[in-house]
């Protein structure tokens, strides 16, 4: 796809590095709430600024005033010895600092280039003057050594081909500091590595680079200075060869955490079936069979879009499988809704909490409560104490924090919006779970909440497939992995062969032609 | 009166900074909502009442009641419609055509005929509307502006247009017009649709699913919500509030003609909606302030008439305070974000 050292001829004409971008002392608060205190930062011209967090630490605010989203309260910025007064992301640009959203802004019935130069566009007196843009955008192209057509629609892409959109634009507008607000969280792992080359061929060219992440990893890997912010003040600024995993979980956190998975509890092996699924196909997922006994966890890798999330939905009935019978504690699962599925003892965790999961302006008991209001209402109405009491359990079961049952479910942090999700989950009481993407844009102290609590329901009986394109995720949690490719499980693994090697060896796997 | 502030809110675990925080937050963005346009309307209601003479008369308060019962029933059901995700703009026509229908039966049946008649071609074109929306997924939008068309062709048809006499058939006018209480039965019959539809949306299972089906559709299926069925049930409820609109101005008035209610009855639901802070994305929206918004509409023309205002500066200032009530509804989504 993209070569990223070919065009980098590297050392020759860096272009020169500029000032520094100087962050002294911003302070910002929401209706009086404060989300950054005092936070003094320096961007060193050329290098890749990691930015890290739990969520709420601050660390997209702080981004946010650095591009010019947010104005802070106090405090100013400054490039060089020059103070800026950034009152909009057009005013960064025109400093040559450019954001990168955590959602990509890409107009999806453009094309690439139309993308690109959205908003500066190359015209005479109002005319688009194609020819010279497709002209930029080859040059632009080639100087990061993207493999993009410029007429694609930009919808058709993939969310790392869109990703690249919004760097060419950002490059195309000659910046000089970019801020990536977690830029991989979407990405397949293959994307991500791309993204990573891109990372650090606009570091060496010159452009710097803030990064803000959840993947301590990623973090590791590309940055040369990390700065962990926690409860909106700074706490440390280091280089990233001091820092090690631990050591930045810990200024995270304010205290360390002990090990990232509780231990595995495995079922037994003569334990009730839960689930079987027999010869399933259904839209991209062929042929899929695997047996699932209470109390087990089992986990299901591959790489993006490789069946794994179509597999789920199609067990859980909500894509109509072609072929094959999905048997829930012995009986045939029959019919395509979620509700029946529900009813049956299946409960689905989708992927996208926000889009798919949540009724983002509604409050957490509605939430909760959504899919058993019958368990808290007579004849259609609802019970308002008996629901208020049920939700108070399944909000501390699922460990939800919130100040209180009527706050809208936006206003939690992801890993408590997460949790939400699961209240629901245990709410339904079901033998079958299946959790797609359980802990994707969670922090940290979060996830572990959540691996606690399934191997918890797991230990009470309940069988849990997890979903997860991290891969420490399903090792971690998985009494047996089956890995997807191109729609199939090809692969099973139990006990020690459960290793990062072997489940990446099954997921990259040449397909077999045929 | 609305679910968010009787309730206590119990604290599950300590409160940390961030929850707090975010507590304040989520009430100063609910407060508009909540208290919303009761507060103008009662500003109103009092400047109103100092301004004029006439106005806190009884007469005049039951007549603006009376003038406005079949927009109040009609705007309630259009409330569940919009908080489910729809709109429904059939209503006007739906309204002449079920007092079309009445007018026409009501000729050579008993009045029970004409009205129930006229209550089932409501529940018909609601269902028409709903299907069509639900289940071949054509936008809520433009369903409803066909079929406002279609309806009102229909009632053309069948009434040649001509205008219907409804003030001659035997107890008809004492439908909507007999008094108890001092009180014209469209009053009550208003009051008590009213409330069954704010408490159907507030308190029910059935409207946790519509606000679910309005708020997040894909969400609310995979959480066990049966979508299609909720919002088709919304739109017959709609169609059916349309109808007895419908069949009480027909016989408050004497006379029905296929040519009244349209697009005006339809857009002045939608504004008494709007202005009693339901939002037009769905997902969100009370029946007892909808009721408030329609009255606060209705008190804006009763004072200019009242006042002598001269009638053009109604649709000036309604035309404003929509805009207001839509640009505070955007301010506080987006301030809660």
């Amino acid at each position: 796809m993209t070569t990223p050292h070919a065009s980098d001829s590297s050392g020759q004409v860096p272009s020169t590095p500029g000032d520094d971008l100087v962050v002294t002392g911003v302070s910002k608060r929401f209706g009086g709430v404060p989300a950054l205190i005092d936070v003094s930062v320096s961007i060193v011209a050329g290098s890749i600024h990691a930015l890290i967090g739990e969520n709420g630490a601050g660390k997209s605010t702080l981004g946010k005033i650095i591009a010019g989203v947010i104005v802070p309260d106090e405090g100013s910025i400054a490039l060089g010895a020059h103070p800026l007064h950034l009152r909009s992301p057009r005013d960064a640009m025109t400093h040559g600092i450019v954001t990168i959203a955590q959602e990509l802004a890409i107009v999806p019935n453009l094309t690439v280039a139309e993308n690109v130069f959205l908003g500066a566009e190359v015209a005479t007196a109002g005319l688009v003057r194609r020819r010279d843009s497709r002209r930029r955008f080859r040059e632009l192209t080639e100087r990061v050594g993207f493999d993009l057509r410029p007429d694609a629609v930009a919808r058709s892409l993939s969310l790392a081909d869109q990703q690249k959109v919004e760097i060419l634009r950002a490059l195309s507008r000659n910046a000089s500091f970019v801020v990536m607000d977690e830029p991989s969280a979407a990405l397949s792992s293959t994307e991500t590595e791309t993204l990573h080359e891109i990372i650090r061929s606009l570091a060496r060219r010159g452009t710097a680079v803030v990064l803000i992440s959840h993947y301590l990893s990623e973090v590791l890997a590309l940055a040369d200075t990390i700065t962990t912010l926690r409860d909106g003040r700074h706490v440390r600024t280091v280089d990233a060869s001091d820092a090690t995993e631990e050591s930045l979980i810990e200024g995270m956190l304010g205290r360390s955490l002990s090990t990232a998975f509780p231990p595995k509890q495995l079922a037994a092996p003569d334990a009730p079936i839960a689930l079987e699924v027999e010869h399933l196909s259904a839209p991209r997922i062929e042929d899929c069979s695997f047996v699932l006994r209470h109390g087990e966890i089992l986990g299901i890798a591959g790489l993006v879009g490789a069946g794994r999330s179509e597999l789920a939905r199609a067990i859980f009935r909500d894509a109509r499988a072609s072929s094959g019978t999905v048997r829930l504690a012995g009986r045939e699962l029959t019919g395509h809704s979620p509700r029946r599925s529900i009813r049956r003892g299946l409960a689905f965790i989708p992927e996208s909490r926000k889009e798919m999961g949540l009724l983002m302006n509604r409050s957490v008991r509605e939430n909760i409560s959504l899919s058993r209001l019958d368990l808290v209402s007579r004849a259609g109405w609802v019970a308002r104490a008996s629901e208020r009491r049920q939700v108070a359990r399944f909000m501390e079961k699922s460990t939800v924090k919130a100040a209180s049952m009527t706050m809208p479910a936006t206003m939690l942090s992801g890993g408590n919006q997460q949790k939400l999700l699961f209240a629901r989950t245990i709410m339904c009481a079901p033998g079958v779970l299946i959790a797609d993407e359980p802990t994707r844009g969670v922090d940290i102290g979060s996830k572990r909440a959540i691996y606690d609590l399934l191997v918890e329901m797991a230990h009470d009986g309940m069988a849990i497939i997890v979903i997860s394109s991290e891969l420490e995720e399903v090792l971690g949690l998985a009494h047996r992995i089956l890995v997807m490719r191109h729609g199939r499980v090809t692969t099973e693994l139990t006990g020690d062969d459960m290793t990062e090697e072997a489940v990446l060896a099954a997921a990259f796997a040449e397909p077999s032609v045929g | 009166m609305s679910d968010t502030i009787t309730e206590r809110p119990d604290p599950v675990e300590h409160e940390t900074g961030e929850t707090r925080s975010l507590r304040v937050r989520g009430r100063l963005g609910r407060s508009w909502r909540t208290a919303g346009i009761l507060i103008p309307f009662l500003i109103l209601f009092a400047v109103l009442s100092i301004a004029s003479s006439a106005f806190l008369h009884t007469t005049n308060l039951i007549n603006i009641l009376d003038q406005q019962a079949s927009t109040l029933c009609i705007a309630a059901a259009g409330t569940l419609v919009l908080v489910g995700g729809g709109i429904d703009l059939s209503v006007g026509s739906t309204y002449a055509f079920a007092g079309v229908t009445a007018g026409e039966i009501g000729q050579h049946h008993s009045i029970y005929v004409a009205i129930g008649a006229a209550l089932i071609v409501g529940l018909v074109v609601g269902l028409a509307n709903g299907v069509i929306v639900s289940v071949f997924k054509i936008s809520p939008l433009i369903t409803t502006l066909a079929m406002s068309y279609v309806i009102q062709g229909v009632a053309l048809k069948v009434s040649s247009g001509n205008l219907i006499l409804t003030g001659t058939i035997p107890g008809f006018t004492a439908f909507a017009t007999a008094q108890f209480l001092s009180v014209p039965s469209a009053v009550w019959m208003t009051l008590v649709f009213v409330i069954i539809l704010a408490l159907l949306l507030s308190r029910t299972t059935f409207g946790r699913y519509v606000v679910a089906a309005g708020g997040n559709a894909e969400a609310a299926r995979l959480a066990g919500v049966r979508v299609g069925g909720i919002k088709i049930t919304t739109f017959v409820l709609s169609g059916l509030a349309a109808a007895l609109g419908g069949v009480i101005d027909a016989s408050r008035l004497g006379s029905v003609i296929a040519s009244s209610g349209g697009s005006t009855l339809a857009f002045t639901v939608l504004a008494g909606i709007v202005v009693g802070g339901t939002s037009i994305a769905g997902g969100e929206g009370s029946g007892w302030r909808t009721a408030i918004g329609v009255l606060f509409i209705a008190l804006i023309g009763n004072g200019f008439d009242l006042l002598g205002v001269d009638p053009n500066w109604q649709q000036i200032v309604l035309g404003i305070i929509l805009l207001v009530a839509v640009g505070l509804d955007m301010w506080t989504r987006r301030a809660r974000r």
